[in-house]
């Protein structure tokens, strides 16, 4: 039996490289390209206490006496910092291994509760039907109306103020993830549900019911794998602008503390050196960020065109 | 099963109607007529007041053109939807208005084969996934091997290779698909199958074999279908009992030789005479008049006085009632209640 199983795992593989999705894939050099680019940058954020040669939350590696020190391919370099120095004197290779880590975390985490949030709402209004639905998409309506920023600017500025910036930043990576996993859940709630109202009309799903299975186990098992693909395509983008409105929160301050820095507060902590001649403080950060949502995006994009069938070309 | 008392009918459906909401909400409901504005409900008449019953072991073909309620019926007594008035009885007791817990032990005894055999199986789910589902849902009891013996039992008995368990649905033509559709309501052990129209998707060279099946089920299993289809030669094959449907309502009901050889209701006998006969060298067949009347504004008398070339006045004021004839067809026909069909 044992020997089945694997048999089937290896045709699964080949399955998936062979499929529509897999060939599209290939020919797709774009597509490759920014594959690699994002596997290398989360590769790298994972292994980032390896590769990193700095521990930038260690205080006693920093020397503020090494601060601004240009990256290596300019003069007055020091060689043991490769992009050089922020304005506390930390490596910016290893702050910046540290924080993509930070700021990727924050997005996938971000978005998983988005996902969750959205997924079982669109399910439930969708498959349910009726007040219920209309109950829910009205919350999903005034959800959108308000701006993911201005609500994520608010909650975190009064919770600042409620705990004192001390345990704020103790907390703050808790409180980014839930104020941008709670603003978002509309757009995958809409996206689900209109799925799930074409897809409740199929006959399968009468047939479960014929069969007398609940309305979970239809949901779960019959109608979610069936309406994944708009799914996986709205997480590639999602991830993509949790990224950004985590770098935004906080370049506003609202984010991620100096000492804990992720992409977003290395950008803004370098912002006030920027006409002093420290750029790369700022630029390199933000050059790694906008290549990041780049290739997110750009996949998100390949995504699409293939999930979509109206867009098969023969 | 409960052979001791055989007089009692398997399935009765007692006057059922079905009335669909056309205008949904307040706002679709008010409408301009004549520069007043009025509030309106319009339904469309699915279903109106059949009664029906099936008995233990035969096979009741329900037919009728399209949009005459066949599917509506078939899915009223599936429990897809609930009827808008009447009542529905499997083996004694009432089950349209019960809650889908209260139904569970039904549906192990009541199963539905669809039309679609490309959309009834889930195509996430490989043919194994999708036949043991059902099998450890109803029966939680059974060991991983004896889930596996039911599949591959059930698998064999519609004539799907049980290697092919691994597949997914889209890898099977669409005549296996319905031999695996037939498999999954076989799984359960049911006793009373509802087909809706399971062969009108198929390619005729396919309906015959897919057809052969089912009754090598019945047979063996001893079950008893409510076949819904369209295509008379199947009736003729396939029914022991035939009931005409025509917008809604029975208008005929009849043993199928008796209904082949002496068909009483002028759309019966219209629908009959389209059958295209192999000795048809001077075709008779009966041309209707007009068009099927709308089922949002149903017509006050019998609702196929529009096209009967035998309506008076009382077919358009007076609904007919199901009659019971000498040779135990039950007809609804004011002329045939009258017997002035002969001229």
């Amino acid at each position: 039996m044992s020997n089945f199983s694997t048999n089937v795992e290896a045709s699964r593989f080949s399955r998936m490289w062979n499929s529509n999705m897999g060939y599209s894939f290939r020919r797709n050099p774009v597509a490759v390209v920014s594959l690699c680019i994002f596997a290398a940058i989360a590769l790298m954020a994972i292994f980032a206490p390896l590769i990193a040669p700095f521990d930038p939350y260690d205080l006693s590696q920093i020397d503020i006496m090494n601060s601004e020190y240009p990256p290596v391919w300019i003069d007055g370099a020091d060689k043991q910092f490769l992009f050089g120095t922020d304005d506390q004197g930390r490596d910016l290779w290893s702050t910046i291994l540290y924080g993509t880590r930070l700021s990727l975390l924050i997005g996938l985490c971000a978005v998983t509760l988005q996902a969750f949030l959205g997924i079982s709402i669109g399910l439930i209004s969708g498959y349910v039907g009726g007040r219920l639905d209309s109950l829910l998409m009205r919350m999903a309506d005034i959800q959108l109306s308000f701006s993911t920023l201005m609500v994520a600017i608010i909650f975190l500025a009064v919770t600042q103020a409620m705990f004192g910036s001390e345990t704020f930043n103790q907390y703050a990576i808790y409180f980014l993830i839930a104020v941008i996993g709670v603003s978002e859940w509309p757009q995958y709630a809409r996206t689900v549900r209109a799925t799930v109202l074409a897809e409740k009309k199929k006959e399968y799903v009468d047939s479960a019911r014929v069969l007398g299975f609940g309305p979970m186990r239809i949901m779960v098992r019959h109608i979610l794998p069936n309406s994944l693909s708009p799914i996986f395509v709205i997480s590639t983008v999602q991830v993509a602008n949790a990224i950004i409105s985590e770098a935004s929160l906080s370049f506003l301050g609202l984010g991620m503390p100096p000492s804990q820095p992720s992409l977003g507060s290395l950008i803004s902590s370098g912002f006030d050196y920027i006409f002093s001649g420290s750029w790369w403080i700022t630029a390199i950060p933000g050059v790694i960020l906008v290549v990041l949502v780049l290739v997110i995006n750009l996949l998100g994009d390949w995504m699409r065109d293939v999930l979509n069938p109206k867009l098969y070309k023969g | 099963m409960n052979t001791n008392k055989p007089e009692k009918p398997l399935l009765d459906l007692q006057n059922v109607e079905k009335r669909f909401a056309l205008d949904q909400g307040f706002l679709e409901t008010i409408k301009m007529r004549g520069g007043k504005l009025i509030r309106e409900k319009r339904e469309v008449h699915a279903v109106n007041n059949v009664s029906l019953s099936v008995e233990r072991g035969e096979a009741l073909c329900v037919v009728g053109e399209s949009g005459c309620g066949k599917s509506t019926v078939a899915r009223l007594i599936a429990g897809l939807l609930t009827p808008s008035a009447g009542e529905i009885h499997y083996d004694g007791e009432r089950i349209d208005n019960r809650s889908r817990h209260d139904l569970l032990p039904l549906r192990k005894k009541m199963q539905m084969i669809f039309q679609n055999p490309y959309a009834s199986l889930n195509p996430r789910m490989t043919i194994q996934q999708a036949l043991e589902e059902p099998v450890k849902y109803h029966t939680p009891s059974l060991t991983r091997a004896e889930v596996k013996d039911k599949v591959a039992e059930v698998m064999l008995s519609v004539g799907v290779d049980p290697s092919w368990s691994a597949r997914y649905p889209h890898e099977f033509s669409g005549g296996q698909r319905q031999r695996i559709a037939i498999a999954r309501a076989l799984t359960v052990n049911p006793e009373f199958i509802i087909a809706d129209e399971p062969i009108s998707a198929l390619d005729v060279s396919i309906q015959a074999q897919v057809l052969n099946l089912m009754l090598e089920a019945k047979e063996q299993r001893g079950l008893t279908y409510l076949f819904i289809t369209h295509d008379l030669s199947v009736v003729q094959h396939f029914g022991t009992r035939v009931a005409v449907l025509y917008l809604g309502s029975v208008c005929e009901l009849a043993d199928t030789a008796t209904l082949f050889e002496n068909p009483k209701h002028p759309y019966t006998k219209a629908l009959l005479s389209a059958v295209p006969q192999l000795k048809d060298d001077g075709p008779s067949h009966i041309r209707l008049k007009g068009e099927i009347p709308t089922p949002i504004n149903l017509p006050l008398g019998c609702p196929f006085e529009s096209r009967c070339a035998y309506a008076n006045v009382r077919c358009e004021t007076e609904r007919p009632a199901a009659v019971q004839q000498p040779d135990g067809s039950l007809v609804a026909c004011h002329a045939v209640e009258e017997d002035r069909l002969q001229d």
